[in-house]
């Protein structure tokens, strides 16, 4: 590590504006009331947010495609979770799909 | 806290420790790497419990490790984080003073520790529940176990170092995208926001070669428009009257006003209260 004390700051910066994230949408939540269908709308949002992280996580890795085995274990779960499989078989079935086909040298 | 484990149903809980014990091998790796990467081992200790949040703590480790300035890391890190502005925005008041009481705006430290264990994962566990109870008790039983998992996994990783740093043999790195979908999927058999979730992932991937890390994740929200568009539209009866309530959704109307006419006319209903947002109005 070269420079401690920028690396701090840098920490610090990063801590204290997440933290800042994670408040404001609740100040700004419990200052404006939302009528029944924007509150929906809001919802949506978190669950677009969550898919879209659900598909970048699984299919890309820095800039780039992330290989075949890490999608194909997420979408056996993705099929399973849509079948109503317990959350436990899901997450493990996902696990275990991806790390059988690097076994098998699928990457 | 007993509250927590009286509201939630036990499995419930168990899905909760499962997720958290896979955070806890993820931050496995990432102490590891931290280490690897020629940091000491309070850098990733101190980041684990004071930013709490993965992906932007990797990248934060990745560009000062390669050279790059601890504050255009710290840039990009927060560009990663951004997404829980939104998430504090979807959430009813779930940090609020107690955990089982009536809807009450929060205070002190308990909000405080409220907002610092929000994450994907406590947030997708709190929109899975069906009440606000279960919300709040699912919110907090997953906040405090990834505030204790995650730093506890990057130290141990930290100290044990190399042993620990391929957890892509075991498949763990699609746990987390796994653990997320397994959640949401009750929200996708909604049509509509089927729809926007894949329309959102469309975008995300698309963007993903060309923007930094975070923002293609961000720009998704963009297919939340999808859901908006049939809506009523108020312009004529609120020109120049400034609501606070409006504000928020001042550049998603300004949007609809440039869409065609044949979706405005859809809807507006003279009776309707002034005070009224239009995006709320179906």
């Amino acid at each position: 590590m070269k420079d401690g004390t920028l690396v701090v700051a840098g920490m610090a910066t990063l801590a204290a504006g997440t933290y800042a994230f994670r408040l404001s949408g609740q100040v700004l939540r419990a200052r404006i009331s939302f009528p029944p269908r924007a509150e929906k709308l809001l919802k949506a949002a978190a669950v677009v947010l969550l898919a879209a992280l659900v598909a970048t996580t699984a299919l890309t890795e820095g800039h780039g495609f992330s290989g075949f085995a890490r999608p194909a274990g997420v979408l056996v779960g993705g099929v399973l979770a849509w079948r109503k499989a317990p959350f436990l078989v899901v997450v493990i079935a996902a696990a275990a799909t991806t790390a059988v086909l690097r076994l098998l040298g699928v990457h | 806290m007993s509250s927590i484990w009286r509201t939630l149903e036990r499995g419930v809980l168990r899905d909760i420790a499962l997720t958290c014990l896979a955070v806890f091998f993820i931050g496995l790796s990432y102490g590891a790497i931290a280490v690897a990467s020629g940091f000491p081992l309070w850098v990733p200790a101190a980041q684990s419990v004071l930013v709490l949040a993965g992906a932007s703590e990797f990248l934060f480790i990745g560009i000062v490790a390669a050279g790059g300035n601890p504050i255009a890391a710290a840039l990009a890190g927060l560009m990663v984080n951004a997404r829980h502005l939104p998430y504090g925005l979807a959430l009813p008041d779930i940090t609020g003073p107690d955990i089982t009481g009536p809807d009450v705006a929060g205070r002190g430290w308990r909000r405080m520790a409220g907002t610092h264990v929000m994450n994907d994962e406590s947030v997708v566990f709190a929109l899975a529940q069906d009440d606000l109870p279960r919300q709040r008790a699912a919110y907090w039983a997953c906040g405090l176990g990834v505030l204790i998992c995650w730093p506890g996994g990057a130290v141990l990783g930290a100290l044990i170092g190399s042993a620990v740093h391929d957890t892509g043999a075991f498949g763990l790195d699609a746990m987390f995208p796994a653990v997320i979908l397994a959640l949401i999927v009750p929200e996708l058999r909604d049509r509509m926001t089927l729809r926007a979730a894949l329309a959102g992932a469309a975008i995300a991937l698309v963007a993903t070669p060309f923007l930094p890390a975070g923002l293609p994740v961000l720009l998704a929200l963009a297919a939340v428009l999808l859901l908006v568009r049939d809506h009523r539209d108020h312009r004529d009866h609120r020109d120049h009257r400034d609501h606070r309530d409006h504000r928020d959704h001042r550049d998603r109307r300004d949007r609809r006003d440039r869409a065609p006419a044949a979706t405005l006319v859809a809807g507006g209903k003279p009776g309707e209260k002034p005070g009224e947002c239009p995006v709320g109005a179906r």
